[in-house]
């Protein structure tokens, strides 16, 4: 996953510049947004409410709606699992229950050393290969502890 | 040179065919053997991917599921010759699996390269563009109403009908939806189309373009899909710089331009409404109809909402004929159906037939029971909002009415097997959390109904009034049935009632069941 760049306001401009001339941008930009500076920060609600001639309270309120925005930055890596019930039909919930334990976070919890965010998925499409997760945006299935083990130590090494 | 065909559908990468084509190419690199590794979307056979599949002199021969470390004795066995292997499955058209399918929609997943467009003409593509061009808008519609389809998605409703009101409706501008917010558990075709024959969609959006007079169109696709919104986003790069989308589309004066956008994780976004509210730039709360979408939909304009499987039905429809289509079926339930047989279930996949199959066929006999190799204790139909279905409807045949009928619904067409291990109350109490979790918040039944169903559902199970509060739960679940804005609350009774029905002596006092 690449690393966020800290908050930058001109470039944050230049990105809602980008996006302005689209039908419908609010979603383009928040996902454009979120993707360089790791989340949407007030500042950036601001300066979106301004550029897209909206309150912030507008854009704080579709933003706050979707699942994948967030105002506080996250950890390095992201770890979706899914809580779908072709997952669920494959033990995924008791899986969900030691992967969280052993990383010491609740679901949407980030770990202590910043390292790992935790979220649900409902859902991953990847139902006929149940349990699945997507890490760091990338398709994992047929799991258990181990291969989520794995793909975390990989990721930290 | 030796063309072998691994597979880059999500469900492929996340059991690993990534590395088992690398593993490939270093193997015949260091074996001095020349190899070309071409990358498909799925035939849809889960249970066997990574599946890799060689062209021999005899045609594809698969060997699946393959592993890293098997692929040298692969090499060993002379895979490359289709030589014998126990991971042989001999001609994947040929497997059990395949053999009883009827593909038209997915007649080319896992056979092209989806990002090829000489694979994607070699292979019949665009024949349903062309003549839909050469037809004409209205007889376009009318070919789509004669073809019986009906709408993929979930609701079932004609898609023909959908498309004549769009066409008959005046107006500056009018779009094309395509709903590939694909929420529902067990589902993954509209996922399979993005990724492993993108232009087929193109096609039918193209195709709906012309019919109805409409010049955009955009493709609504869920975040959870990172892989189906890259891969459809080249295919419309390419597709538009050969000349199939564009200000003149191959030459033939209408102008159909196309954009995908990504959601961001909001299950009720895959309502029409809601997702016109997201592809807007707005919270995606579900509008109430009337005015239908097919008259104010996307920025007010003239709207078809079509799911993946409706548009990409259309090529065929078009390049065959209605008559060709409409022939496979059963009573009102035309054409064939992308059955995604999936969760504990041994032969996991993708399964399109024509509708008509009983619900025990498709779970006993082509999903040759759990994977667990426990009994089949419940099965999932129509994702998180459909009904559980007990073994002794395993005679419901597989079609919208006779589904209705039953208190069930076949939806996107997902169907999720549980083993005897399954806890159903935990199950009913899961939908009520889900339908709490995505609720867009508009309506009283859906936003506080469900986060009372959990808590009348822990009641139960914690042996509070457990009598009455069955009772209160049947009520709720009603008044959520009918006082819900869209079929996100109004469809997360089905699982509930289903599980209280049929599975009753799951809801006990679970105190008194663990004393007993």
């Amino acid at each position: 996953m690449p690393k966020a760049s800290p908050w930058n306001e001109e470039q944050a401009r230049e990105i809602i510049a980008e996006h302005a001339g689209l039908e419908g941008p609010m979603l383009p930009i928040l996902h454009a947004l979120q993707e360089e500076f790791g989340c949407i920060t007030p500042a950036a609600v601001a300066i979106i409410a301004e550029s897209l001639n909206l309150s912030r309270a507008e854009v704080h309120g579709v933003m706050t709606f979707y699942h994948d925005f967030h105002s506080e930055p996250r950890g390095r890596h992201l770890l979706q699992l899914c809580r779908g019930e072709s997952c669920q039909s494959m033990n995924s919930e008791a899986l969900a229950a030691r992967v969280l334990a052993k990383l010491g976070v609740e679901w949407h919890g980030t770990t202590k050393d910043g390292e790992v965010t935790v979220e649900p998925a409902y859902c991953l499409g990847l139902c006929a290969v149940s349990p699945a997760a997507l890490f760091d945006g990338e398709p994992l299935a047929r799991l258990d502890e181990a291969k989520i083990g794995e793909a975390l130590e990989e990721a930290s090494s | 040179m030796t063309r072998l065909f691994v597979p880059k559908d999500a469900a492929a990468l996340a059991v690993g065919a990534n590395r088992v084509a690398a593993k490939l190419a270093a193997e015949a690199q260091a074996r001095g053997v020349a190899v070309e590794i071409v990358r498909t979307g799925s035939r849809g056979m889960f249970f066997l991917e990574p599946l890799v599949e060689v062209e021999t002199a005899e045609g594809r021969i698969g060997y699946g599921p393959v592993s890293p470390a098997q692929i040298a004795s692969l090499f060993d066995a002379n895979f490359l010759i289709g030589g014998a292997h126990p991971l042989r499955i001999g001609k994947p058209e040929d497997h059990p699996f395949m053999a009883g399918q009827t593909r038209l929609t997915f007649a080319r997943c896992g056979i092209t390269d989806p990002l090829s467009l000489a694979d994607y003409e070699a292979h019949e593509g665009w024949r349903g563009l062309k003549r839909a061009i050469e037809i004409g808008a209205e007889a376009v519609v009318a070919e789509v109403m004669k073809s019986g389809l009906r709408g993929r998605g979930g609701a079932g409703f004609p898609t023909g009908i959908k498309w004549k009101t769009v066409a008959d409706t005046a107006a500056d501008r009018k779009y094309v939806v395509c709903n590939a917010d694909e929420g529902d558990s067990g589902t993954f075709a509209d996922r399979m189309v993005m990724e492993g024959d993108p232009f087929l969609l193109i096609e039918g959006m193209a195709i709906c373009g012309i019919g109805v007079g409409a010049t955009k169109g955009y493709v609504y696709c869920r975040s959870e899909y990172p892989h189906a919104g890259k891969t459809f986003a080249e295919a419309i790069e390419i597709a538009r710089a050969a000349g199939y989308l564009g200000p003149n589309i191959l030459g033939s004066g209408h102008a159909f331009e196309l954009e995908i956008r990504m959601g961001a994780g909001a299950y009720v976004c895959g309502e029409e409404t809601s997702l016109l509210d997201s592809l807007e730039g707005k919270r995606g709360i579900v509008r109430a109809k009337p005015p239908l979408p097919a008259h104010k939909g996307l920025f007010g304009k003239p709207t078809v909402v079509n799911n993946v499987l409706s548009l990409a039905a259309a090529p065929t429809i078009l390049a065959r004929g209605a008559e060709f289509y409409a022939n496979f079926g059963f009573g009102r339930s035309r054409g064939t159906m992308p059955i995604q047989i999936a969760g504990n279930v041994r032969y996991s996949g993708l399964y399109e037939t024509a509708f008509g199959l009983t619900l025990g066929d498709i779970v006993d006999v082509i999903g040759g029971g759990t994977r667990t190799a426990r009994p089949v204790r419940a099965v999932q139909c129509g994702g998180p909002l459909g009904a559980y279905f007990p073994r002794s409807l395993f005679d419901t045949p597989y079609d919208y009415e006779a589904f209705a009928a039953k208190d069930g619904l076949i939806g996107h067409g997902g169907i999720v097997v549980f083993d005897d291990t399954v806890d159903m109350a935990k199950m009913a109490r899961f939908a009520m959390e889900f339908c709490a979790i995505e609720s867009c918040g508009k309506c009283t039944p859906c936003r506080i109904g469900s986060v009372r169903g959990m808590e009348v559902i822990d009641r139960v199970l914690a042996g509070i009034k457990p009598a009455e509060n069955m009772a209160l739960l049947e009520d709720l679940c009603n008044t959520m049935k009918f006082g819900s804005l869209c079929a996100l609350g109004g469809f997360a009774p089905y699982p509930v009632m289903s599980a209280v029905r049929h599975f009753g002596e799951d809801f006990v006092p679970r105190t008194l069941a663990a004393a007993e």
